[in-house]
C-alpha cells in the first residue's frame, strides 16, 4: 500500500486534505521517508489515526463546558433582558394582559435555564456577568443604540425579543453537534431548544397582533414579515425586525470547521441534505415561502457571537 | 458501502483498491462529508441497517441512524395526512379567506407536507411503507376543538419525539437535519396551543417547570424549575401514534436505542 499515493488521490477530490492533516503540510508532503520505516504491518493502523484525525476530530475542538457555558452566555443574555423589561413601568403599561403573562412565562424560562445550565457546569460554569455588561439598546454602552426605547416601546421591546429567541434557536441547532459525545448533555440541549422556538414562535405572534392585542395569535401574518411576521421565519425575513442591524440574525454563517457535513446556510436554504425542497413531488402550488419556512437553519458560535455582541459593552470580554 | 472503507487483515491490494476507483472514492467522500461538491445525500446508504419488515402486522422501523430517519419519516405522513384530511373537513372549510388560523393551518399543511416528501426523497435505501395508513376516525372534522386539540396534540408528540430520538443518531448532518426540523415543529406547536388557549405557549404538561421531568428521556435528570422540554421515548411516542394509524400501519420502534 502506498499511502502518498492514496492522500495524493484524495488531494484530487479534496484540494484541502494537506490542511486537513496538519497545518504545518510541509510534514506530510515531505515525510517521504517515513513509510519505509513503519512496517506493512502497522500502515493500516497508521492510516486509520491520520483519517481519524482528518475527518472525525471535535470542530473547533470545543469541548462539552465550552459549549455549554457558550449557551449560559446566551442565556443571562436573555434572562437579564426579561428581567429588565419586567422592572420598567412604561413598558408594562404598554402590553396587554395576556402578552405580560407571557412575557413572564419567557423571563422565568430563561432565568431557569441559566440555573441549569449552572447545575450542569458545575464548577466550570463562567462568573456571572453583572447587568452592565448588556445595552440592549444596542449601543454598546452608551445607552442610546438604535434600540435606545427598548425599554419604554413596547414594538420596540417585542422586536430585540424576537431577535433574541431567533438567534437564541439558530445557536442550539448549531452547538447540538459538539454535544454528541455526550448523549445525556445532548438531550437536555435539545429539550431547551425547542423551548426556545417555542418563545419564538409567541414573540413573532405578539408582533404581529399588537403588544396590547389580549388574542395575540388572531393577528394575521402579512408580507413583508418582518413587519407583520409569521410564527416561522420566511426567507430571510427581510431581515428580521431592524434589519440593519438583525439581518445577519437570518444570514448565512461562517462554515470554516463546521461539523462533518453541515452547512450554516441562511434562513432562506431550500436545499437540505442535498434534495432540492422546491421540486418534490406532490408540492404543487406551494407557496415558495413554504420551501424555506418548513426548515430553520443553524447557526455556527464565531457568527452568533457577533451578534450578540451588539447588546455587549464596549471592552467587555463577555462572548469574545 | 463501509465495508470496503474497513482494512481487512494486512492485504494491501483489498484496502486500497476501492480507493483507486472513482466510485468508489466519491462514496468515501458522501460518507466522509468532507466536500461540499459533494452533495447528493444518501441517507442510508452507508447503512448496515437491516431493511425495515413487517413482524406481527407492525412495521419495523430499523435500527440506526435509518431506524432514526424512518420513525421521523412515518410521524411527518403521519402529520402531513392530518393536515391533507383536515383541509376537507367543513371546520376548515368555513374558516374566512384572510383568518389568521386558516393562513396558519395552510402554512402547517405545507411544511409538513414538505417534512414528509423530504424524507421520501433522502431516505434512499431502507426506507419504510410510503403509504401509512392513517386512522383519524377519533378526530371530529367539522368541530374546532377536536381538530385544534388533536393538532396540539400531534405538534407536541412531534417536538417531544424529535427530541428523545436525536440521542440516537450518529451523524452530525442528519441531527443538524432533525434540529432543523424539531424547532419548526415546536414553533407549530406554540401557535397551535395559544390558537386552543391564548398564551399557552408553554405549558407545565409539556416543560418542567412546576414538576420534574416526567420522561425516561429527557435527560434523566430534569428537575422542576429548569424549564426544559419533556422530551418521550420512541416507545412513549408510538404508544400515542399508533393509536392514529391503521392496522397494518402501526409501528415497532424496538430497534431504536
Amino acid at each position: 500500500m502506498n499511502l502518498f499515493q492514496i492522500i495524493s488521490e484524495i488531494e484530487k477530490v479534496d484540494p484541502e486534505v494537506y490542511d486537513r492533516l496538519d497545518s504545518r503540510r510541509s510534514i506530510f508532503k515531505h515525510m517521504t521517508g517515513l513509510g519505509q520505516k513503519l512496517s506493512a504491518a502497522a500502515l493500516p493502523l497508521a492510516v486509520g489515526a491520520i483519517f481519524n484525525k482528518v475527518y472525525a476530530q471535535t470542530p473547533m475542538n470545543a469541548s462539552v463546558n465550552d459549549v455549554l457555558n457558550f449557551a449560559l452566555s446566551l442565556e443571562y443574555l436573555e434572562s437579564y433582558f426579561y428581567n429588565a423589561g419586567q422592572a420598567s413601568a412604561p413598558l408594562q403599561l404598554g402590553l396587554s394582559t395576556t402578552n405580560k403573562a407571557a412575557l413572564e412565562i419567557i423571563r422565568v424560562d430563561e432565568s431557569n435555564h441559566v440555573t441549569f445550565l449552572r447545575g450542569v457546569l458545575g464548577a466550570a460554569a463562567i462568573t456571572p456577568p453583572t447587568t452592565a455588561t448588556f445595552d440592549y439598546t444596542g449601543g454598546k454602552g452608551t445607552g442610546a443604540g438604535p434600540f435606545a426605547d427598548v425599554f419604554i416601546n413596547p414594538a420596540t421591546y417585542l422586536a430585540v425579543a424576537q431577535s433574541l429567541e431567533d438567534t437564541g434557536v439558530r445557536a442550539y441547532k448549531g452547538g447540538a453537534p459538539l454535544l454528541m459525545s455526550n448523549k445525556t448533555v445532548l438531550t437536555a440541549a435539545l429539550n431547551i431548544h425547542s423551548v426556545e422556538a417555542r418563545h419564538a414562535s409567541r414573540l413573532r405572534t405578539m408582533r404581529r397582533g399588537g403588544a396590547n392585542n389580549n388574542a395575540a395569535s388572531q393577528g394575521v401574518p402579512a408580507a413583508p414579515y418582518n413587519a407583520a411576521p409569521k410564527s416561522w421565519i420566511s426567507g430571510t425575513d427581510n431581515g428580521g425586525a431592524s434589519p440593519a442591524q438583525t439581518a445577519p440574525i437570518y444570514g448565512a454563517g461562517n462554515n470554516t470547521n463546521a461539523p462533518t457535513g453541515v452547512t450554516f446556510d441562511a434562513e432562506s436554504n431550500t436545499t437540505q441534505g442535498g434534495a432540492n425542497l422546491t421540486t418534490l413531488p406532490n408540492t404543487t402550488g406551494f407557496p415558495a415561502s413554504a420551501f424555506s419556512e418548513a426548515f430553520d437553519e443553524a447557526l455556527d458560535v464565531t457568527t452568533v457571537k457577533a451578534i450578540a455582541r451588539t447588546f455587549v459593552v464596549n471592552g467587555s470580554t463577555f462572548l469574545a | 458501502m463501509s465495508d470496503n472503507l474497513q482494512p481487512r487483515g494486512s492485504d494491501d491490494a483489498s484496502f486500497a483498491q476501492p480507493l483507486y476507483t472513482p466510485i468508489k472514492r466519491r462514496s468515501f467522500f458522501m460518507y466522509a462529508g468532507a466536500t461540499a461538491g459533494a452533495t447528493a445525500l444518501v441517507l442510508a446508504g452507508c447503512s448496515k441497517d437491516s431493511d425495515p419488515v413487517v413482524t406481527n402486522n407492525l412495521i419495523d422501523v430499523g435500527s440506526g441512524d435509518t431506524g432514526v430517519l424512518n420513525y421521523a419519516y412515518a410521524l411527518e405522513q403521519l402529520e402531513a395526512g392530518f393536515y391533507t384530511a383536515l383541509r376537507d373537513g367543513s371546520y376548515y372549510k368555513g374558516l374566512g379567506a384572510n383568518s389568521a388560523e386558516k393562513l396558519i393551518l395552510d402554512d402547517l399543511y405545507y411544511h409538513e407536507v414538505i417534512h414528509r416528501e423530504f424524507f421520501k426523497a433522502a431516505i434512499t435505501s431502507g426506507r419504510i411503507n410510503d403509504s401509512l395508513k392513517p386512522d383519524f376516525s377519533k378526530v371530529d372534522f367539522s368541530s374546532r376543538t377536536s381538530v385544534l386539540g388533536t393538532a396540539k396534540a400531534f405538534e407536541d408528540l412531534g417536538v417531544a419525539a424529535y427530541n428523545g430520538a436525536g440521542q440516537y443518531i450518529t451523524s452530525p448532518l442528519y441531527l443538524t437535519l432533525a434540529g432543523k426540523i424539531v424547532s419548526v415543529e415546536a414553533r407549530h406547536a406554540a401557535i397551535i396551543r395559544d390558537l386552543v388557549k391564548e398564551g399557552d405557549f408553554v405549558g407545565n404538561d409539556i416543560v418542567t417547570l412546576t414538576s420534574a421531568n416526567a420522561s425516561a428521556s429527557a435527560g434523566g435528570a430534569a428537575p422542576s424549575g429548569s424549564s426544559v422540554e419533556r422530551s418521550m421515548t420512541p416507545t412513549e411516542v408510538v404508544n400515542v401514534a399508533n393509536g392514529f394509524l391503521a392496522e397494518g400501519s402501526k409501528l415497532n420502534v424496538s430497534g431504536l436505542k
